[in-house]
Protein backbone atom coordinates (compact mmCIF):
# COMPACT_ATOMS: atom_id res chain seq x y z
CA UNK A 1 0.00 0.00 0.00
CA UNK A 2 1.56 3.25 -1.13
CA UNK A 3 -0.80 5.71 0.56
CA UNK A 4 -0.95 5.29 4.39
CA UNK A 5 -4.47 4.34 5.45
CA UNK A 6 -4.44 6.51 8.60
CA UNK A 7 -3.49 9.56 6.63
CA UNK A 8 -6.24 8.94 4.12
CA UNK A 9 -8.91 8.60 6.80
CA UNK A 10 -7.80 11.80 8.46
CA UNK A 11 -7.99 13.66 5.16
CA UNK A 12 -11.45 12.26 4.33
CA UNK A 13 -12.76 13.17 7.78
CA UNK A 14 -11.61 16.77 7.49
CA UNK A 15 -13.10 17.42 4.08
CA UNK A 16 -16.37 15.77 5.13
CA UNK A 17 -16.71 18.08 8.12
CA UNK A 18 -15.98 21.09 5.94
CA UNK A 19 -18.68 20.11 3.48
CA UNK A 20 -21.29 19.74 6.21
CA UNK A 21 -20.37 23.13 7.67
CA UNK A 22 -20.68 24.78 4.27
CA UNK A 23 -24.09 23.20 3.65
CA UNK A 24 -25.40 24.27 7.08
CA UNK A 25 -24.29 27.84 6.47
CA UNK A 26 -26.11 28.07 3.19
CA UNK A 27 -29.47 26.87 4.46
CA UNK A 28 -31.10 29.45 6.65
CA UNK A 29 -34.26 27.50 7.48
CA UNK A 30 -32.36 24.62 9.06
CA UNK A 31 -34.10 21.95 7.00
CA UNK A 32 -31.29 20.17 5.25
CA UNK A 33 -33.01 19.90 1.88
CA UNK A 34 -35.17 23.00 1.36
CA UNK A 35 -34.28 25.59 -1.25
CA UNK A 36 -34.04 29.12 0.17
CA UNK A 37 -37.24 31.16 0.02
CA UNK A 38 -37.40 33.08 -3.27
CA UNK A 39 -37.58 36.59 -1.78
CA UNK A 40 -37.31 38.42 -5.11
CA UNK A 41 -40.28 36.62 -6.62
CA UNK A 42 -42.48 36.60 -3.51
CA UNK A 43 -41.96 40.26 -2.64
CA UNK A 44 -42.53 41.52 -6.18
CA UNK A 45 -45.59 43.71 -6.56
CA UNK A 46 -45.93 43.66 -10.34
CA UNK A 47 -46.37 40.67 -12.62
CA UNK A 48 -43.21 41.47 -14.63
CA UNK A 49 -41.10 41.47 -11.47
CA UNK A 50 -42.73 38.27 -10.26
CA UNK A 51 -41.90 36.48 -13.49
CA UNK A 52 -38.36 37.85 -13.38
CA UNK A 53 -37.99 36.56 -9.81
CA UNK A 54 -39.10 33.13 -10.98
CA UNK A 55 -36.60 33.31 -13.83
CA UNK A 56 -39.48 32.85 -16.26
CA UNK A 57 -39.19 34.31 -19.74
CA UNK A 58 -40.66 33.53 -23.13
CA UNK A 59 -43.90 32.24 -21.66
CA UNK A 60 -45.81 29.88 -23.95
CA UNK A 61 -49.61 29.69 -23.59
CA UNK A 62 -50.47 26.02 -23.09
CA UNK A 63 -53.68 24.02 -23.19
CA UNK A 64 -51.96 21.21 -21.30
CA UNK A 65 -52.27 23.12 -18.03
CA UNK A 66 -55.60 22.82 -16.25
CA UNK A 67 -56.53 25.29 -13.53
CA UNK A 68 -59.42 24.15 -11.40
CA UNK A 69 -60.99 27.08 -9.56
CA UNK A 70 -64.49 28.47 -9.04
CA UNK A 71 -65.79 31.06 -11.54
CA UNK A 72 -67.16 33.06 -8.65
CA UNK A 73 -65.73 32.83 -5.14
CA UNK A 74 -67.93 34.42 -2.51
CA UNK A 75 -65.20 34.49 0.10
CA UNK A 76 -61.84 35.77 -1.12
CA UNK A 77 -60.16 34.35 1.99
CA UNK A 78 -60.62 30.78 0.79
CA UNK A 79 -60.38 30.25 -2.97
CA UNK A 80 -59.68 26.61 -3.83
CA UNK A 81 -57.22 26.37 -6.72
CA UNK A 82 -55.76 23.22 -8.25
CA UNK A 83 -53.25 23.08 -11.09
CA UNK A 84 -52.59 20.02 -13.22
CA UNK A 85 -49.87 20.00 -15.86
CA UNK A 86 -49.85 17.37 -18.56
CA UNK A 87 -46.60 18.74 -20.02
CA UNK A 88 -43.90 16.03 -19.86
CA UNK A 89 -41.02 16.60 -17.41
CA UNK A 90 -42.82 19.26 -15.41
CA UNK A 91 -40.24 20.64 -12.96
CA UNK A 92 -42.15 23.34 -11.15
CA UNK A 93 -45.59 24.92 -10.85
CA UNK A 94 -46.13 28.50 -9.66
CA UNK A 95 -49.54 29.92 -8.77
CA UNK A 96 -50.05 33.67 -9.23
CA UNK A 97 -53.10 35.78 -8.33
CA UNK A 98 -52.41 38.66 -10.70
CA UNK A 99 -54.07 41.50 -8.80
CA UNK A 100 -53.00 40.56 -5.27
CA UNK A 101 -50.66 43.04 -3.52
CA UNK A 102 -47.94 40.39 -3.88
CA UNK A 103 -49.04 38.35 -6.91
CA UNK A 104 -47.02 35.16 -6.34
CA UNK A 105 -48.93 32.88 -3.96
CA UNK A 106 -47.01 29.64 -4.22
CA UNK A 107 -44.23 27.93 -6.10
CA UNK A 108 -43.76 24.17 -6.06
CA UNK A 109 -40.75 22.19 -7.26
CA UNK A 110 -41.84 18.76 -8.39
CA UNK A 111 -39.21 16.07 -7.89
CA UNK A 112 -39.06 12.60 -9.42
CA UNK A 113 -41.93 10.59 -7.94
CA UNK A 114 -44.17 13.61 -7.50
CA UNK A 115 -47.11 14.04 -9.85
CA UNK A 116 -47.47 17.36 -11.66
CA UNK A 117 -50.55 18.28 -9.66
CA UNK A 118 -51.02 20.62 -6.71
CA UNK A 119 -54.13 21.78 -4.96
CA UNK A 120 -54.39 24.49 -2.34
CA UNK A 121 -56.47 27.44 -1.15
CA UNK A 122 -55.60 31.07 -1.80
CA UNK A 123 -56.53 34.46 -0.41
CA UNK A 124 -57.52 36.89 -3.14
CA UNK A 125 -58.10 40.62 -2.68
CA UNK A 126 -60.23 41.18 -5.77
CA UNK A 127 -61.50 39.67 -9.00
CA UNK A 128 -58.45 38.65 -10.99
CA UNK A 129 -56.84 36.13 -13.27
CA UNK A 130 -55.26 33.18 -11.50
CA UNK A 131 -52.21 32.27 -13.54
CA UNK A 132 -50.17 29.07 -13.46
CA UNK A 133 -46.58 29.13 -14.67
CA UNK A 134 -45.14 25.69 -15.35
CA UNK A 135 -41.48 24.98 -15.98
CA UNK A 136 -40.78 21.88 -18.05
CA UNK A 137 -37.47 20.98 -19.72
CA UNK A 138 -36.21 24.50 -19.02
CA UNK A 139 -39.12 26.16 -20.90
CA UNK A 140 -41.95 28.11 -19.29
CA UNK A 141 -45.60 27.48 -20.07
CA UNK A 142 -48.60 29.36 -18.75
CA UNK A 143 -52.37 29.35 -18.48
CA UNK A 144 -54.83 31.64 -16.71
CA UNK A 145 -58.37 31.55 -15.45
CA UNK A 146 -60.46 34.40 -14.10
CA UNK A 147 -61.94 34.11 -10.62
CA UNK A 148 -64.57 36.65 -9.59
CA UNK A 149 -64.39 37.63 -5.93
CA UNK A 150 -67.46 38.86 -4.06
CA UNK A 151 -65.75 39.74 -0.77
CA UNK A 152 -61.98 40.28 -0.73
CA UNK A 153 -59.87 38.19 1.63
CA UNK A 154 -56.81 40.29 2.29
CA UNK A 155 -57.91 42.37 5.28
CA UNK B 1 -44.91 23.98 19.28
CA UNK B 2 -47.33 24.22 16.44
CA UNK B 3 -50.52 22.19 16.25
CA UNK B 4 -50.37 18.83 14.44
CA UNK B 5 -51.36 18.48 10.80
CA UNK B 6 -54.08 16.24 9.53
CA UNK B 7 -52.72 14.12 6.71
CA UNK B 8 -54.57 11.49 4.71
CA UNK B 9 -52.86 9.43 2.02
CA UNK B 10 -55.01 6.98 0.07
CA UNK B 11 -53.79 4.75 -2.73
CA UNK B 12 -55.48 5.05 -6.11
CA UNK B 13 -53.88 2.67 -8.59
CA UNK B 14 -50.16 3.22 -8.02
CA UNK B 15 -50.59 6.87 -7.03
CA UNK B 16 -51.10 8.07 -3.49
CA UNK B 17 -53.57 10.92 -3.18
CA UNK B 18 -52.24 13.00 -0.27
CA UNK B 19 -54.38 15.62 1.44
CA UNK B 20 -52.82 17.79 4.11
CA UNK B 21 -54.52 20.22 6.44
CA UNK B 22 -52.17 22.38 8.49
CA UNK B 23 -53.04 24.66 11.37
CA UNK B 24 -51.50 28.07 10.97
CA UNK B 25 -52.79 31.67 11.25
CA UNK B 26 -51.18 32.73 7.92
CA UNK B 27 -51.25 36.42 8.85
CA UNK B 28 -50.80 38.76 5.88
CA UNK B 29 -49.27 41.57 7.94
CA UNK B 30 -52.09 43.92 6.89
CA UNK B 31 -54.93 42.76 9.16
CA UNK B 32 -55.84 45.33 11.81
CA UNK B 33 -57.32 44.69 15.23
CA UNK B 34 -58.14 47.06 18.10
CA UNK B 35 -54.53 46.78 19.29
CA UNK B 36 -52.90 47.47 15.91
CA UNK B 37 -51.68 45.59 12.88
CA UNK B 38 -51.15 41.85 13.28
CA UNK B 39 -47.57 41.11 12.19
CA UNK B 40 -46.74 39.00 9.16
CA UNK B 41 -46.71 35.31 10.11
CA UNK B 42 -46.95 32.66 7.43
CA UNK B 43 -45.60 29.31 6.27
CA UNK B 44 -42.76 29.81 3.80
CA UNK B 45 -41.66 26.30 3.03
CA UNK B 46 -43.53 23.00 2.70
CA UNK B 47 -41.85 19.71 1.90
CA UNK B 48 -43.54 16.40 1.12
CA UNK B 49 -41.46 13.25 1.34
CA UNK B 50 -42.21 9.70 0.24
CA UNK B 51 -40.21 7.11 2.23
CA UNK B 52 -37.66 9.82 3.05
CA UNK B 53 -37.29 11.05 -0.55
CA UNK B 54 -38.49 14.59 -1.32
CA UNK B 55 -41.23 14.59 -3.98
CA UNK B 56 -42.47 18.16 -3.59
CA UNK B 57 -40.60 21.24 -2.38
CA UNK B 58 -43.02 24.13 -2.09
CA UNK B 59 -42.61 27.79 -1.20
CA UNK B 60 -45.55 29.90 -0.11
CA UNK B 61 -46.47 33.54 0.35
CA UNK B 62 -48.91 35.01 2.83
CA UNK B 63 -51.62 34.65 0.15
CA UNK B 64 -52.26 31.03 1.12
CA UNK B 65 -55.43 30.74 3.24
CA UNK B 66 -55.47 30.40 7.01
CA UNK B 67 -55.23 26.75 8.14
CA UNK B 68 -53.74 25.83 4.76
CA UNK B 69 -54.82 22.90 2.63
CA UNK B 70 -52.41 21.15 0.29
CA UNK B 71 -53.25 18.31 -2.06
CA UNK B 72 -50.52 16.40 -3.90
CA UNK B 73 -50.12 13.06 -5.65
CA UNK B 74 -47.21 10.70 -5.21
CA UNK B 75 -46.47 8.23 -7.98
CA UNK B 76 -45.21 4.68 -7.41
CA UNK B 77 -46.63 4.42 -3.89
CA UNK B 78 -47.68 1.27 -2.05
CA UNK B 79 -49.87 0.65 0.99
CA UNK B 80 -47.80 1.25 4.13
CA UNK B 81 -45.36 3.68 2.49
CA UNK B 82 -44.45 6.64 4.66
CA UNK B 83 -45.54 10.12 3.63
CA UNK B 84 -44.08 12.90 5.72
CA UNK B 85 -44.81 16.61 5.55
CA UNK B 86 -42.69 19.42 7.01
CA UNK B 87 -43.46 23.12 7.10
CA UNK B 88 -41.33 26.05 8.24
CA UNK B 89 -42.76 29.54 8.79
CA UNK B 90 -41.18 32.99 8.69
CA UNK B 91 -40.54 32.85 12.46
CA UNK B 92 -38.61 29.58 12.00
CA UNK B 93 -41.34 27.63 13.75
CA UNK B 94 -41.65 24.20 12.16
CA UNK B 95 -43.65 21.02 12.29
CA UNK B 96 -43.27 17.55 10.78
CA UNK B 97 -45.96 14.87 10.68
CA UNK B 98 -45.96 11.45 9.07
CA UNK B 99 -48.63 8.96 7.95
CA UNK B 100 -48.70 5.62 6.20
CA UNK B 101 -50.43 5.24 2.83
CA UNK B 102 -53.83 3.52 3.19
CA UNK B 103 -55.59 1.34 0.66
CA UNK B 104 -58.06 3.31 -1.44
CA UNK B 105 -61.77 2.65 -1.72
Amino acid sequence: MKYPRRKFLKFAGCTGALFVAAAAGLLKTGTAWAAPWNKNAFEAKAMAETLKGLGASGLIESKDITITAPDIAENGAIVPVAVTSRIPNTQSIAIIAEKNPFPLAASFDIMAGGDSYVSTRLKMGQTSDVRAVVKADGKFYTAAREVKITVGGCG
Amino acid sequence: MADPMKIRATLQGDTADVRILMRHPMETGTRKTATGVVPLHFIQSVIVQHNGRTVLDGQWSQAISRDPFLGVRVKGAKVGDKISVTWVDNKDDKRTDEVAVMAGA
